[in-house]
């Protein structure tokens, strides 16, 4: 891989934020915004509930790291669907640039994007609502890691569905996060979930985060190989997404679909 | 020295019919090729093959000797192109375009190399203004200069002055001619217009349902046939390729 076609694919996108306020809008804005909800929220429980329990940790924390997953994988898939949007594929494809080199452009704008949305997401938590990241200890470093790589994973994945059925197919991507949160108990431990969806549950990287923010928050300890085990799953994830995405490319390739797509031929 | 483009038994399917059917041919270094032929007879899909965004059914494609199906990015790293159904994303300036692309391609000094595309093209004045705000003779030279970035030995035209007023398309086409002699470019040129290709092309390829069915200097090419212009030949082949396949 070389740097300067992924440098490309990251500037492009600096370029178009720069041009657009309306870019930046929804990496800061909308972060911000949840923050603030959640953040009177868990004012108003903690002033309603039993004294004892850190709704500040538990619930806003849980919210600002899957706001955090979220970016994530909306980095990936935005930046892609710039491409779709100005149907640039045809131009872009049609030089050098090899596949990875694209993928590793849009996993480095995502980390750009996802980083400013997370330093902005904790000042405001922290400066608002006193949330305290030092509370997770060193488990924050594995919780944010298995987040990221999970979102690019699935940022990855959902680039290759549109790539696969076409710019519509957008709409399918936006929601992805707010499927898997019922799942991934975001807001409550897995043991109130239905069997059926446990069993989901378990197969979910965030679900182990989610359940380790509980628990540290609650003062236990919270198994290590929880925690490896969900690093391990998120990055099998990433060779499952890439996998699909490069399959996907190869057969755009070969039906024509890559060279339509410019052509506003794809419905 | 290996011809610049090589085509040897090219073939694409679409479903149980070929777009392209077999079809060899090659375009040397300094030489002005046009690939000519009625809607859907195959051009785009010939080049789009060629550009490694279609994957060909059977047959071979080398760039300056490298093959495009086992060497992609090194054929391509030497090839550009510019075509009307493919503008450079109009929500960057001329400027951005030119840079993003020209760190796609690894162009070396690309900060002089821009500056000198944006002279050369006569894009000075438009360099921060947005490609979507362009009119089109002004998207068509940004674009030419794009395809110019890397200094490619093949460029591949797919109706490069199709937008443009006869006067701007004259100025391009000069422009275009005078590059490629200069830097011995090999260049393959589609185009509906015939006076435009009996002008640029040393050599033309007339398509039909996916096959060559002709091949020969566009300025006599007419005479052998028959006919009494270049047109004439275009519209016999589009209306009666029959004919002259029995001729």
């Amino acid at each position: 891989m070389r740097w300067n076609p992924i440098r490309a694919i990251l500037l492009r996108q600096f370029y178009l934020m720069r041009g657009s306020p309306a870019r930046l809008f929804p990496l800061i804005m909308w972060v911000a915004v949840d923050i603030l909800l959640w953040g009177f929220i868990t004012k108003f429980l903690e002033t309603v509930a039993a004294p004892g329990f850190n709704f500040v940790s538990t619930l806003l924390g849980a919210v600002l790291l899957w706001d955090f997953f979220g970016r994530v994988m909306l980095g990936v898939t935005t930046a892609f669907f710039e491409d779709v949007w100005s149907r640039n594929f045809l131009n872009i494809f049609a030089t050098p640039l090899s596949i990875a080199e694209y993928v590793a452009g849009l996993v480095l704008t995502s980390v750009i994007t996802s980083l400013i949305a997370l330093v902005v997401m904790i000042v405001l938590a922290s400066a608002a609502f006193g949330l305290s990241f030092f509370a997770y200890g060193a488990m924050l470093a594995p919780f944010l890691l298995v987040l990221f790589l999970t979102g690019i994973a699935l940022g990855i994945f959902g680039a290759g569905i549109v790539l696969r059925l076409g710019p519509a197919a957008e709409w399918l991507i936006w929601p992805i996060p707010a499927l898997i949160s019922p799942f991934v108990g975001v807001f409550y431990p897995l043991a109130t979930l239905p069997g059926w969806m446990q069993t989901i549950a378990y197969a979910l990287a965030p679900s182990y985060v989610f359940e380790g923010v509980r628990a540290i928050v609650a003062g236990q300890t919270y198994p290590a190989t929880h925690l490896l085990w969900a690093t391990g799953l998120s990055a099998l994830y990433i060779v499952l997404a890439i996998g699909f995405f490069v399959r996907v490319y190869r057969r755009a390739v070969r039906t024509g679909l890559l060279a339509r797509y410019s052509a506003e031929t794809v419905s | 020295m290996p011809q610049v483009l090589s085509v040897l038994a090219l073939r694409k399917k679409f479903g149980d019919k070929f777009a392209v059917d077999g079809i060899s041919f090659e375009v040397n270094h300094n030489e002005i090729v046009g690939l000519l032929g009625p809607n859907g007879a195959g051009k785009t899909t010939t080049i789009n093959m060629i550009l490694g965004v279609l994957e060909p059914t059977a047959g071979t494609i080398r760039i300056e000797g490298r093959d495009v199906a086992s060497e992609r990015a090194q054929a391509l790293e030497c090839t550009n192109f510019t075509a009307v159904y493919a503008p450079l994303p109009g929500n960057l300036t001329v400027y951005q375009n030119l840079r993003v692309f020209a760190l796609i391609y690894d162009v070396k000094h690309s900060a002089a190399r821009i500056q000198e595309l944006l002279e050369q093209f006569d894009l000075v004045a438009y360099r921060d203004v947005k490609c979507g705000l362009l009119s089109s003779g002004e998207q068509t030279r940004a674009a030419l200069a794009k395809a110019m970035l890397n200094r490619p030995r093949l460029l591949l035209l797919d109706e490069p002055t199709a937008s443009l007023d006869p006067s701007k398309a004259r100025e391009i086409r000069a422009q275009i001619l005078e590059l490629a002699r200069r830097d011995g470019v090999g260049v393959l040129w589609t185009s509906h217009n015939m006076i435009e290709v009996q002008e640029v092309c040393d050599r033309v390829l007339f398509l039909s349902r996916g096959t060559i069915l002709l091949e020969g200097d566009p300025k006599t090419l007419p005479r052998e046939h028959g006919k009494s212009s270049l047109e004439d030949l275009f519209v016999s082949v589009a209306r009666e390729p029959l004919t002259l396949e029995a001729g």
